[in-house]
Formats: C-alpha cells, structure tokens, sequence
C-alpha cells in the first residue's frame, strides 16, 4: 500500500512557506505538506495528525523554533525533526543538537544547496519508512545485528551508552570490525554486546574500513550470549542460578561513594538505597531538583539536563539520569569537582555495563 | 519608507544563550550582573529562583551547599552560595561536532 509521507513545515514568513511547500512537493516520495505559520499552530497540528518530519524555521515570533522543538522532542519521541534558520551563529546549531534533531541546516541559498538539502529530507524520510532505528529500542542489540547480517546490508552501527560509545562495521552482511574504547575488533564486540542498553544509529556504510574481524556473525553472537549468561548469574552444582552481587552494593564499593540512591518513576517504578539513614528525605530533594533543573533547561532551550554537581563542606551530590533511572551519589567532601566528575563517569559506566 | 518601517512588524530574535554572571540577595532581588541587557530580565529571575530554591532546600535537607553545578549539552550554570542569596555564573557550551547526516 503506497502511502504518502506527511511533513509539517513551520515557518512565520508566508512567502518562504509557499516557496518550501512547492519545493518539497517534489521529492519522489511525494510528501503530503502541511504548513505552520506559529510555533503555537505546530503543536496544535501534531496533536491533531501523525507526521513523519517536522521542519522547522527557528526564528519564529511568541514561540521560537528551539522552544517548539524542544517541546516536540519531549511529546513526540519519535518524530524526525529538521531545523532550518538563516541564523549563522554556531551556539544555535549546537543548541537544536542538543534538542536532539536530526538534521540542523542552514535555508539552502543556491540550487546546489538546495538539491543537497532536498537529498537529506528524502532521506530521512526513507529512513522512516524502512524503520529506522529510533524506536527499535526494544530490540535487543544482538536482533539488530543479526537482522542487518541476515539481510546482507553495509552499514554501520553506532550504539551509545551513557558515556560510552561503540561501532560495528557490517559489510555485505558480514561483521568486518568494532571499536569500543580501547578496544578494537572481537573484543569491542564482545565489549558492546555487553552493555546492557543504550540507543543505535544506523550510519552509512564505510567499504573501505579494513577488516578485523573473521569469525562469523553466528558464531559471534553465540559467544557474546554465552558470557552474558554467565555474567547475569553464578551457577550452583546442582544447576541453581545464585544471585550476583547487586548492582547498587557495586557502585557504592568505588572509592570516594559515601551513598548511593537510585530511583525510576512512573509504573514499575522504585527506589533503592545504599549509605543512607534516611532515604526517603534525599530522593524529595533529588527528585524536586531534577525536576526543577529540567523544566528551566526547557525554559532556556539550552538541551535536555546532563546533571547536577552540588558541593558541600559535609558531602558532595550528583544527581543524574541514566536510562530512565535516576541518581543521587553522595560523595566525600575531600573529593575535588573534577574527581568527583571522573568518578561519577565511571559509576554511571558501571551501571550501563 | 521611514514612515513604513515605523509601523513595521518587529522582527523575531532568537534569545542567545549569555555567558555572564549576576548575584541575587537572600530575598531574590538581581543586583549586579554582566549578563548582556538582550538576556530577558524574565529569564534571569527564573534562574535566579530555582538556585536560591536548591540551595534553601539542600540546607532543610541538611545537605548545606556551598556550590551548585547544572550541566546542559549547551549551558553551564554555576552558583556559589552567599549569605542566603547566590552569585550565578552563565557560561555556554562549545558547539559539539553533530553526528553527520548521510
């Protein structure tokens, strides 16, 4: 069933919506345009229809475009979104990335730019229709892999887990090489397929990277589940799983952790302590803090909260956000910023791992 | 053409994140600043009254708080506590390289 793309464009100029209308019109996946002359009007729309791809201008009167694409980002997940602004400061397109758009560009001001720009929203839009990878996340990395093998594609995966990154070369449906870290080929596999979460891009394919990996991507696969099995729990001689060691007593083992407190809202949610008399009086303050921090980065368009580093003559705190968990660290006073910073990396590493 | 611009639409701006500093006093009044006048004023009150929040709330907490560091992709703000008010620092982030786009 052929069924046409929707793009929402928002611009206040009405004489450059009629021009971008027109011109989209054109691509081969023959969008559907719908125009917005308002922040207001976009958000509105969205909550009216489905679109595939929001454009939007970011110079906008009331509501300015990094204002509606942050709160897009927030309530429409999954929405591809494409910044376009005739401003040249740098700080704008480093802000709307750090909205999390995916494609920040500059009103194309030639016919070669223009045919460039034309390119990448087509592109986008086919990355929709064949799935992409934004909302796959329910799928493990190892189904990725193997669909992307199976298929006999090239690509290149790049998977993000809080501080770490990694990447899978996969050329003609054979893994070719990894890089995580220090580490390169079998291990940096071995290594990313041991992260528990984290997002994926799918970046083009680079044929010329040269190959170290050459055992199949079964027999990969097949290891990597293995070492995760083993990992998840010791096996008593009589085929009992015991638990290991939880997670939470870990990161509270690392030098300079005076307490540990992780929390998740929402359904299923909990909270879990190490370190604290009082628990409950440090996930308000945690909690409120978060919240507050989160609402004035919306406020000031500046992205979405990193963390927070409160230092104290009695302790320092972070509080951050990892995978929808939520962190309270306290620390020892001795500690200097940047140790503590170094740290809570690390801790944060451990968590993902 | 004069009398045409006097009625003309004031163009959109958008808001660019300040590198600057001000301090507010323990009731939330914004004395001194260096942050540029183009910044609204609305928006330093805003962060003005969620750092002195934290801090007041840290310290009923029983977590006193001497400094607060909030960390976004693009924006800094650093806060020292001063006598029940606070001296705040903007300071933007370096724009990250954004992943390419094929």
């Amino acid at each position: 069933m052929d069924r046409r793309p929707k793009i929402l464009l928002a611009d206040d100029d009405p004489d450059l919506l009629d021009m971008y209308r027109e011109t989209l019109a054109q691509l081969p996946s023959r969008p559907e345009i719908h125009t917005a002359a308002s922040g207001s009007r976009v958000i509105a729309m969205l909550e009216a229809e489905e679109f595939q791809l929001l454009i939007c201008d970011l110079k906008m009167p009331k509501m300015d475009g990094l204002q509606v694409l942050a709160i897009v980002r927030r309530k429409y997940p999954h929405l591809r979104t494409v910044a376009l602004t005739a401003e040249v400061d740098e700080q704008f397109r480093s802000r709307a990335y750090a909205l999390g758009v995916d494609l920040f560009w500059h009103k194309p001001a030639t016919e070669q730019e223009t045919k460039m720009f034309l390119e990448c929203i087509e592109s986008l839009l086919g990355r929709e229709t064949e799935g992409g990878f934004r909302g796959v996340q329910s799928k493990s990395l190892m189904d990725i892999i193997q669909l992307e093998c199976i298929s006999q594609s090239s690509s290149v995966l790049r998977i993000t887990n809080a501080s770490l990154n990694g990447k899978i070369w996969i050329q003609g449906g054979e893994l070719i090489d990894a890089e995580a870290a220090d580490l390169r080929g079998e291990p940096a596999f071995q290594k990313i397929l041991s992260w528990r979460a984290g997002n994926f891009e799918m970046l083009p394919a680079e044929p010329s990277r040269p190959r170290t990996i050459f055992n199949s991507y079964n027999a990969l696969l097949l290891e990597s589940a293995q070492a995760m099995d083993e990992s998840r729990g010791v096996v008593t001689a009589d085929g009992v799983p015991q638990s290991a060691v939880s997670p939470l007593a870990q990161l509270s083992q690392i030098a300079g952790v005076e307490f540990v407190l992780a929390m998740k809202g929402g359904q299923g949610g909990y909270q879990v302590a190490r370190g604290l008399e009082n628990p409950q009086r440090m996930a308000t303050w945690a909690r409120q803090n978060l919240e507050r921090f989160r609402l004035l980065g919306d406020h000031l368009s500046a992205g979405p909260l990193e963390r927070i580093e409160a230092f104290g003559p009695q302790r320092h705190v972070t509080l951050a956000c990892q995978n929808e968990t939520e962190f309270c660290v306290g620390w020892q006073p001795s500690l200097a910023p940047d140790e503590v910073r170094e740290m809570m990396k690390k801790l944060l590493a451990l968590w993902a791992s | 053409m004069g009398l045409l611009n006097l009625f003309a639409k004031p163009a959109p701006t958008l808001v660019r994140l300040p590198s600057g500093s001000f301090t507010v006093d323990r009731d939330g009044r914004v004395l001194t600043g260096t942050l540029p006048s183009s910044f609204p004023a609305g928006l330093v009150k805003d962060i003005a009254r969620q750092v002195r929040a934290a801090f007041s709330e840290a310290a009923a907490a029983q977590l006193p708080l001497a400094e607060l560091v909030i960390n976004y992709p693009s924006l800094k703000i650093s806060a020292r506590e001063l006598r029940g008010g606070a001296i705040v620092y903007l300071s933007p982030r370096a724009p990250s390289s954004p992943m390419r786009q094929s």
